[in-house]
């Protein structure tokens, strides 16, 4: 067993865990936080997409002892005081999900992708998100949240300015 | 009205778990005490067991038990059913058989579970996994259907020779003959409509557990159709009664057909928690889910299209080879006949037509509904005929389609394969098609595109689709083993809020939202005070579940029939209340009113007069406001429309790109058309898919080549446009919505006008045929073989 600690949706948590551990698996069965999901076993799918240190990654491509020290967001750490995040709110009202199950992943890739870069055209966000796979959407409606909570954030940064 | 009702995008109100992370899937449940699952699988398409030696396994850490075939027949537990029986020719029934829950004595297709480990931890279940030792006597095997039908070929059962399961026709094949024999033209086609696996992004997961205590038995499991699973449980496999059995389907990422079917799993896990006394849970990695959920489509067809001299359609003969994989699966015998060969009329006017479908048993995993299930078959062999006749006979492709609809004074209308359609529009989908896509304005978007140096295809279909299943009597005359109704019970409380307990089973649909949007409509109240509860048999009369576009039509019918009850009741009681007699009392938005007067009483004050009865007709009728009710379709539903493509080929690579997609669609009635149109681009991604990228490949000793997403070409952001999406409404008939269904016209509708508009944008090089998925490796080898060079 290796004793890793590492800070997940802003709270500290120290674990013992099997070095074969994957991070999905340390979020998912240790820390009990599901909202992350697997939906693949060769780091295609995207569903379990999480933050480490504030960038996008495959949860299922990292052993949880590299994790150790970092910092890593999880779909339940995006939403603020129970207001969604501009992502999460543009999937809501552009209907950019259905059965839910890769959205988790779809929403923390796509808000990387707009903080990285705050004005994608619809050629950046669906090359973006190739590394994530829908089977309900067609992704036409996930592409246009991805775009509508670009166009939220820079009104936000616009204002705060 | 609060704006809630029938035909608002209403925002789903069951997003806000999925976006939080808060949503509960099958895998989410971890139960107290729970322990692990772990299946050794077969490496062989075919192989007998000389022996399986488990006793390194089960001294491993943490096990608590290995459990094989021979477990399983010493408890006398049952083998997975079939839920259809089909009738051959001779009328003598088809081949069904044996389909043990783990292997026993053979394996049949690489994949098979043979062997169940259960553990304290997921690691140990899957270390101790591979200490198993199965000692197998390989036999040689048989993928293809072409090779499964040559002579000599492998049996995957003894007792079917020539490894048919079925050999079944519909169909007059006399008139059909007569047609071909006078008519001015014969058009023929042979295709393979390819293998898909269903792959919805969550894999398949049981959780069983059993209560000692109680002597009862609770499985959550990725179902589309927990009550079915319930019977199936009860009636074949696990063999213990219904109020014994508890079948919850919680949040389900995505069927698309895949998880209507009982597997071996969700029986395993609930036998193997009563042996070990403890809950047992087994999640799908993608790999084995790959090996495991049913596959679809699979076919191998040749056409023909008789034509008069006005290229008028006269007759159509079809004969069609269809692999049902190792075993059959729930619906598998269905998917190839009554979903397939009914549909063969299209929205045309075909006066005879002769179908033969021979289903063919191989060593692959079973093969059952996908998205569409048998239509997209039909559609496809029937769309890429009328584009061949039209090429043949130099008739433009939309108007041979135009001149041979049925028109919209010709309903009902009763085709050669059984079906009666009772209404539809089909020009009126395929001019709002053509507007959408600016058909006129093509011949410049070619040039366009061949001034970078591409070549530009368009591509048509125009579609039906039978949906709603299904009249029982009907189908049961057809070998359906089940009824296909639906039940709602509707329960008004004291307050006037409503809850919902619905038989069907949202997996991505939003039912949350549109059968709540039903109840506003119906009952004046307000969408927040409505409640829709579905996926659990403890909490739910009974069901049938969701598939074949069914949910709003079957299920949406009984809610409707549920409410009509409440409705009328209530007005007996809001008589009383206005003293006044029944045959007077209206009721529109939200109250009862005396006919023609002001004199009213709200919903709520009805629900709550109901549940506290003081001032009450209790002699003639009873307190409480809450009924149920069972829909039994009248027919199928028969969405319709256009789908139109149009792709750009780069003629050095292969590679296809769909650059625009307009469709235009008749889905009766609409009651959210954001999530209508949610629902048509899923499927027009997963028709895609089928016709450019997807294919399951077997090689020839039934190995799996495309094993994972890494092999396995799903369809991804940047391989689809922007989808313009139309909608021309003639209302069902026969059911009280006037819905048809939705979730599958994507993928029927599409992959011929994918199709077409490839061999549209490669006929000026003289390439007459390709078959799906048009690959860039396929597509570049066509270019090659017309261009007389190696390919």
């Amino acid at each position: 067993m290796a004793t890793i600690s590492l800070t997940v949706n802003e709270k500290q948590h120290a674990v013992d865990v099997d070095p074969r551990t994957l991070l999905v698996e340390l979020l998912r069965e240790h820390l009990r936080l599901t909202g992350t999901h697997v939906g693949c076993d060769t780091s295609q799918c995207g569903a379990c997409t999480v933050w480490v240190d504030g960038k996008s990654v495959k949860s299922c491509t990292m052993l949880a002892v590299e994790a150790d020290g970092t910092a890593v967001t999880t779909i339940e750490g995006l939403a603020r005081n129970g207001e969604l995040h501009p992502m999460q709110a543009a999937f809501h009202t552009c209907h950019g999900l259905q059965c839910g199950f890769c959205t988790p992943g779809m929403v923390m890739s796509a808000a990387d992708l707009v903080r990285r870069n705050p004005e994608p055209t619809e050629g950046d966000v669906r090359h973006w998100l190739e590394g994530n796979l829908c089977r309900c959407t067609g992704y036409h409606n996930i592409v246009r949240a991805v775009l509508a909570a670009a166009e939220t954030l820079r009104a936000g940064q616009g204002g705060a300015r | 009205m609060s704006g809630q009702g029938m035909g608002a995008s209403v925002a789903r109100r069951e997003d806000r778990r999925f976006l939080l992370g808060k949503a509960r899937y099958t895998d989410d449940i971890v139960l107290p005490g729970q322990t692990w699952g772990v299946f050794v699988r077969s490496p062989y398409a075919h192989a007998a067991i000389r022996s399986i030696n488990v006793s390194q396994a089960a001294a491993a850490p943490g096990v608590l038990a290995v459990l094989t075939g021979d477990d399983v027949a010493a408890d006398g537990l049952g083998g997975i059913p079939c839920g259809w029986q089909i009738k051959n020719k001779d009328g003598s029934v088809m081949v069904e058989p044996p389909h043990p829950a783990l292997a026993q004595g053979k394996v049949r297709h690489a994949g098979d579970p043979v062997v169940l480990v259960i553990a304290e931890s997921k690691a140990q279940a899957r270390d101790a996994a591979q200490l198993v030792e199965v000692d197998y006597d390989p036999l040689p095997a048989v993928a293809h259907l072409t090779d499964a039908v040559a002579s000599g070929a492998p049996l995957v059962w003894d007792e079917a020779p020539g490894n048919v399961c079925f050999d079944w026709h519909l169909g007059d094949a006399e008139a059909t003959e007569a047609e071909f024999a006078k008519a001015e033209h014969v058009v023929g086609i042979d295709l393979v409509n390819n293998r898909l696996a269903p792959n919805a992004i969550e894999p398949r997961a049981a959780n069983g557990h059993y209560d000692a205590a109680e002597d009862r038995y609770t499985l959550y499991t990725t179902s589309q159709n927990p009550h079915l699973i319930r019977l199936l449980l009860g009636a074949f496999t696990l063999k213990v009664p219904e109020h014994k059995l508890r079948v919850v389907a919680p949040d389900v990422g995505g069927g698309f057909g895949s998880k209507i079917f009982h597997y071996a799993e969700e029986l395993l896990v609930l036998w193997a928690s009563k042996r070990v006394g403890r809950p047992v849970k087994w999640t799908s990695s993608r790999s084995e889910a790959f090996l495991s959920d049913a596959h679809g489509r699979d076919h191998v067809t040749h056409a023909e299209l008789a034509l008069d001299a006005d290229g008028r359609f006269r007759g159509l003969r079809v004969r069609t080879l269809a692999n049902m994989g190792a075993y059959l699966s729930t619906f598998a015998p269905a998917i190839p006949t009554y979903l397939h060969a009914t549909l063969l009329s299209g929205p045309y006017v075909i006066p005879a037509i002769y179908a033969e479908v021979k289903a063919i048993f191989t060593n692959t995993v079973p093969v059952d509904a996908v998205r569409g299930a048998g239509r997209p078959e039909a559609t496809y062999l029937l769309e890429r005929l009328v584009d061949k006749a039209a090429r043949e006979l130099g008739i433009d492709r939309v108007e041979i389609r135009r001149k041979n609809l049925i028109k919209p004074d010709q309903f009902p209308y009763q085709t050669p394969v059984a079906l009666e359609y009772d209404i539809g529009e089909y020009e009126a989908t395929l001019d709002l098609a053509l507007k959408a896509i600016d058909y006129e304005r093509f011949p410049q978007r070619r040039a366009a595109s061949e001034a970078r140096g591409k070549l530009r295809g368009f591509g048509i279909s125009t579609y039906i689709e039978a949906c709603g299943i299904a009249p029982s009597a009907l189908v049961g005359a057809l070998g359906a083993r089940a009824g296909l109704y639906e039940a709602a019970s509707v329960r008004v409380h004291p307050t006037g809020s409503v809850t919902v307990f619905t038989g069907a089973h949202s997996h991505g649909q939003g039912h949350e939202t549109t059968f709540a949007q039903l109840v506003v409509e119906k009952l004046g109240v307000p969408f927040d005070n409505v409640e829709i509860v579905h996926g659990d048999t403890d909490r739910i009369p009974f069901g049938m579940g969701t598939y074949g576009s069914r949910s709003a039509a079957v299920g949406g019918s009984a809610i409707v029939k549920a409410i009509d009850k409440i409705v009328d009741k209530g007005k007996k009681v809001a008589a009383h209340l206005l003293e006044a007699s029944v045959a007077d009392i209206e009721f529109a938005d939200g109250k009862y009113r005396v006919v023609g007067t002001d004199r009213e009483k709200s919903f709520g004050e009805v629900a709550f007069a109901a549940y506290v009865p003081h001032n009450y007709p209790i002699e003639s009728v009873e307190p409480g406001l809450e009924d149920s009710a069972f829909y039994d379709p009248k027919n199928f539903t028969f969405p319709g429309g256009c789908h139109l493509v149009e792709v750009e080929v780069d003629p050095e690579t292969g590679v296809v790109q769909v650059v625009e997609c307009a469709i235009a669609d008749d889905v009766g009635t609409i009651i959210n058309p954001m999530i209508v149109d949610g629902q048509a681009h899923g499927g027009l991604a997963h028709g895609i898919g089928q016709a450019l990228l997807e294919e399951a490949v077997y090689d020839s000793e039934g190995q799996l080549l495309t094993g994972s997403f890494m092999s396995y070409c799903m369809p991804r952001a940047a391989d689809l446009p922007m989808f313009k999406v139309g909608n021309h409404v003639t209302a069902c008939t026969h059911n009280p919505i006037g819905v048809k269904g939705v979730g599958e016209v994507g993928a029927i509708g599409v992959p011929p006008a994918v199709i077409n508009a490839v061999l549209d944008a490669l006929a000026p090089l003289g390439v007459t045929h390709i078959e799906m998925p048009a690959t860039s490796e396929k597509v570049w080898r066509a270019i090659q073989a017309a261009k007389g060079g190696v390919a």
